[in-house]
């Protein structure tokens, strides 16, 4: 009886979604008509490197993060003067993180000031008992100011990025694009995964319009881009 | 140019002096105005308000008595929103294919007034002298419907002796809104409220817009409350000249 | 522990509630505030987008085309979301969603659900009907929290308590929280939130959501938010289940690159919001490191609720194509007099003026389109382009067409006095007659003011909204035809 019920109403929604439109859609009408949708805005950026770098760090800093940049070696000492600076003792890190990003002599995960804990499967309560998360990303979009988390090495699970209130994210200069279309053209391939577009800290504005920084996300968020 | 006026029906019956300006205006600059007597109404009130059986036959009369025109001037912005956004649509649902065709060859030779003087003659300076300080109000049709754009402020900007100052809040409606001023009486009350705040705070004289329905709506508030602030058509400023005064 | 929630069937009408709203000052002062606020930020980050009009034209057509191949889509959607591990319902009506998701709720093991903020699951009143099988709901969204809290009514689609302010939303944490000693900055009053909701985002094991995109493509859902409240709901517990509309269908992933650029400008004036969430199905751990990374079980309502009554209709259609911005609300100038109450629905301003109706297929809400002076700004900031007017005057004709309807028709004030004045504007000798009519009927009501010009003060009837607030003055002794023919006659 319930399962008539559920298969009932299947196809009665489809029944008057095809009533109200006169027929059932063919597969090939469906993809000429998107093929035919006017698409005339920018889908490509015209900024040059360094242009689109600064727009990057304008936009990200205009939403309450801070950003740095640096290069080849300097990227583990830029996290090491980040974390002192936020003062974090202990951080969780997802599987696959570039070594090289670790501040020398603070691996393995008791030598330096600041613990690292591997995500190999904490709970929510066991994240929530870290002071912060230290990833990399797929992308970030000048644009917006925001980057992007999948789900895969070194960016690990969502909920690790989420539950402690500090995050510092490390992106490459080549993995940022300047407008949305470049960034969804490049995650076509991998629009599965689970994915999380970060602009700035958790804000809220529900309080009279005032933007407040963090609500229930990272209360502080820092970025390194390696040039 | 032979113009055909269109003068509305609230126009005719209400605001006399609005049509006589759009004249005078017309003939100043030497074109020959006609009035064809058997025009009445668009057929707004009653397409807006949901009784749009009612507005067809009004439609039909409109290109009875326009069909020939070389242009059509129409002092009043909504009315010519209501047959650039509506006529068309209106006809195509009649069926009747000589109809639409009659409507889609018309409207292209319908202006609203600054309009037409604007962007059909193109023209900014009509020799006109209004010695006044004034505020211009954009109407909702004219501003989103008709795109009328600075058209209206260029032609005042061009009278000699005026004192123009900017109205704030230029794209907030006044609040008539046709019926909706008498089936949401309080709520359109309110927004006029700030309308003539604004107005007030202008220190105008007058103000103007190339609607009288706003204006009549702006007129009824400003005299209530005693402002001595006067609402004046577009056209009557445009109509001014020295010597004649108004 | 939630207040009533607002219902079309039993709301007053417009004009009615809206004449309450307007006497409320501080309920006016704050939504004035609001929408100020959240306006000129629009407006500051439309402005730099040089290609706004195209992005725009973009969304009304991809819009447009869901709706005509819907079936298509929503096949699809349930296609690849099922492939995916999740669970696909339908339901018909808003009673079979909030029955579909009790027994989802209890099938979980759960006596208490979190939430993140979503309109569909206010149209069909689903915490209501969770209380009374015994589940709590927490909202989690911090204008959602307020509402809760205060048992209050959400006033907006984006920031449903946009017309409390500080003071008063302290005044609810402090009692509702039992923290006698917080503060009211805006930051002390979310750092409350936080602390309050923490605890359950870690405890409860099963989520509601809603969606602001199904990706058909792919059987992904979007969700987007700013505090990250959502992303707790989304990834923490060990259920979640999705509630939206079957308009919520989008095609394909990339078309994503187009709603992402209109909708958070749109909505909260911002670039990009803190945090946009894409999920499809359940984790299947097959990727990166091996850990699983979301709940373990995905349960999707695909929800009616007369959608399809407005699919039906050609004109009303495009209504279905709004993706939940709030634009249309905040540039509204009744809206800004009135607050969202008035709508009495969740969804106010000019899209519930068009939206409530039909969802209620007419039978209710029948004053909502008339709530509007047609200015059109709504249409103007749009971002996918829905020409609310021209839908407001369609609805219009439908209420009425049901008022004119039958012997009721012929007694009904309105309908007679429009179909006199249609009768005189088919004439013009009628119509002349009418303008010497008028000047002699409108003679009693006539005062000379200082001036010696005669005014009207007080009209009968339908008219006397008009001269509450307004005067009109009093009819030329000549009209402008008669002036013509006298001009033709003397020769002028």
């Amino acid at each position: 009886m319930a399962t008539d019920m559920v298969t009932n109403s299947r196809a009665e929604v489809l029944r008057r979604v095809r009533a109200a439109r006169g027929g059932t859609s063919d597969g090939v009408a469906v993809r000429a008509g998107w093929d035919g949708i006017a698409r005339e805005y920018r889908r490509k950026g015209t900024r040059e490197r360094e242009g689109l770098l600064a727009l990057l760090e304008d936009r990200l800093r205009d939403y309450d993060a801070r950003v740095v940049r640096a290069a080849g070696e300097g990227v583990g000492q830029s996290v090491a003067k980040r974390l002192v600076e936020r003062g974090v003792r202990r951080m969780v890190v997802p599987v696959g993180l570039p070594v090289e990003w670790m501040p020398v002599g603070w691996l393995p995960a008791s030598a330096g000031e600041v613990e690292f804990v591997v995500d190999e499967g904490l709970s929510s309560e066991e994240l929530d008992d870290v002071d912060g998360v230290m990833t990399g990303a797929t992308l970030a979009i000048a644009e917006t100011g925001t980057f992007v988390l999948q789900n895969v090495a070194g960016q690990g699970r969502r909920a690790a990025t989420l539950v402690p209130d500090y995050h510092l994210c490390v992106v490459r200069a080549e993995d940022v694009v300047e407008t949305v279309p470049e960034a969804m053209g490049r995650l076509q391939e991998t629009a599965g995964l689970a994915t999380t577009f970060v602009s700035g800290p958790s804000a809220t504005a529900d309080i009279e319009m005032t933007r407040i920084k963090g609500v229930h996300g990272p209360r502080s968020l820092d970025v390194i881009l390696i040039v | 140019m032979r113009v055909s006026l269109f003068i509305t029906c609230y126009n005719d019956t209400l605001f006399p002096e609005t049509g006589k300006a759009v004249v005078r205006v017309l003939e100043r600059l030497g074109h020959m105005v006609e009035f064809p007597r058997g025009q009445t109404c668009c057929g707004q009130m009653h397409y807006n308000t949901g009784y749009q059986a009612e507005a067809m036959p009004l439609l039909e009369r409109f290109v009875a008595q326009f069909r020939g025109a070389e242009a059509v001037v129409v002092p009043s912005s909504s009315c010519v929103a209501m047959m650039r956004d509506h006529y068309p649509k209106m006809a195509v649902a009649s069926g009747r294919a000589e109809l639409i065709a009659e409507v889609d060859a018309l409207l292209p030779r319908v202006f609203e007034f600054s309009e037409f003087l604007t962007k059909r003659l193109g023209l900014e300076d009509v020799g006109a002298y209004y010695p006044h300080r004034v505020t211009y109000h954009a109407s909702c049709h004219g501003l989103r419907n008709l795109l009328l754009g600075d058209g209206p402020m260029r032609l005042l900007k061009a009278v000699r002796g005026i004192d123009l100052v900017e109205l704030q809040g230029l794209e907030q409606c006044c609040g008539f809104g046709g019926t909706f001023a008498v089936k949401n009486a309080d709520v359109s009350s309110a927004m006029l409220a700030e309308k003539t705040t604004a107005v007030l705070n202008t220190k105008a004289e007058a103000c103007t817009a190339c609607d009288n329905s706003c204006l009549m709506h702006l007129q009824g508030a400003l005299h209530r409350q005693r402002t001595g602030v006067k609402t004046v058509h577009l056209a009557e400023i445009l109509a001014g000249e020295d010597g004649v005064g108004r | 522990m939630s207040g009533v929630g607002l219902d079309p069937k039993t709301a007053p009408t417009f004009p009615m509630a809206a004449k309450a709203m307007l006497g409320d000052t501080q309920l006016r002062k704050n939504v004035r505030h609001a929408t100020d606020v959240i306006q000129e930020k629009r407006a500051r980050v439309v402005g730099e987008m040089p290609d706004w009009q195209e992005l725009r034209e973009a969304g009304r057509q991809i819009r447009r085309h869901t709706m005509e191949y819907l079936d298509f889509y929503l096949e699809e959607f349930e296609a690849n979301c099922t492939r995916a591990g999740g669970v696909v319902h339908w339901a018909r009506d808003a009673e079979e969603a909030r029955g579909i998701v009790v027994g989802l709720v209890k099938a979980s093991g759960s006596d208490q659900v979190i939430k993140i903020k979503s309109m569909t699951t206010e149209e069909i009143q689903l915490n209501s009907a969770l209380e009374a099988a015994g589940i709590h709901p927490y909202e989690t969204d911090l204008a959602e929290l307020i509402i809760q809290l205060g048992e209050d009514r959400p006033s907006h689609i984006v920031v449903p308590a946009l017309h409390k302010n500080r003071q008063q939303i302290r005044e609810i944490f402090q009692r509702e929280m039992k923290l006698p000693e917080l503060g009211e900055r805006p930051q002390d009053l979310a750092d409350a939130a936080r602390m309050f909701l923490r605890e359950k985002f870690l405890r409860v094991k099963t989520a509601v959501s809603g969606a602001n995109f199904l990706i058909a493509e792919t059987g992904g859902v979007c969700v987007v938010e700013s505090e990250g409240n959502g992303r707790m709901c989304l990834t923490l517990p060990e259920t979640l289940i999705t509630i939206a509309g079957i308009d919520k269908v989008l095609p394909r992933f990339q078309d994503l690159e187009v709603m992402l650029q209109l909708l958070p400008r749109s909505a909260t004036g911002e670039r990009m919001n803190p945090y946009n969430s894409i999920w499809t199905g359940v984790d299947a751990a097959s990727s990166g490191d091996g850990l699983r990374d979301g709940p373990r079980v995905f349960h999707v309502v695909l929800t009616d609720n007369a959608r399809t009554e407005i699919l039906a209709d050609e004109e009303g259609r495009q209504t279905l194509n709004c993706i939940r911005c709030g634009a249309c609300q905040n540039a509204c100038p009744v809206y800004r007099q009135t607050g969202g109450h008035a709508y009495g629905s969740v969804y106010a301003g000019p899209i519930g003026a068009i939206l409530t109706p039909q969802l209620q297929e007419m039978h209710h809400a029948q004053s909502l389109p008339y709530a509007s002076s047609l200015c059109g700004a709504c249409y103007e900031v749009c971002p996918v382009k829905i020409n609310i007017p021209e839908v407001l005057i369609h609805l219009r004709n439908k209420v009425v067409k049901q008022n004119t309807a039958g012997v009721a028709g012929l007694f009904d004030v309105e309908a007679g006095a429009m179909k006199a004045m249609a009768m005189i504007f088919r004439s013009e000798r009628r119509f002349r007659a009418a303008q010497r009519l008028g000047r002699v009927a409108e003679r009693p009501l006539v005062r000379r003011d200082g001036q010696g010009e005669g005014w009207i003060g007080w009209l009968p009837g339908l008219l006397g909204g008009w001269t509450q607030a307004r005067d009109l003055e009093e009819m030329p002794k000549e009209t402008f035809r008669d002036w013509w023919e006298r001009r033709g006659r003397d020769g002028n």
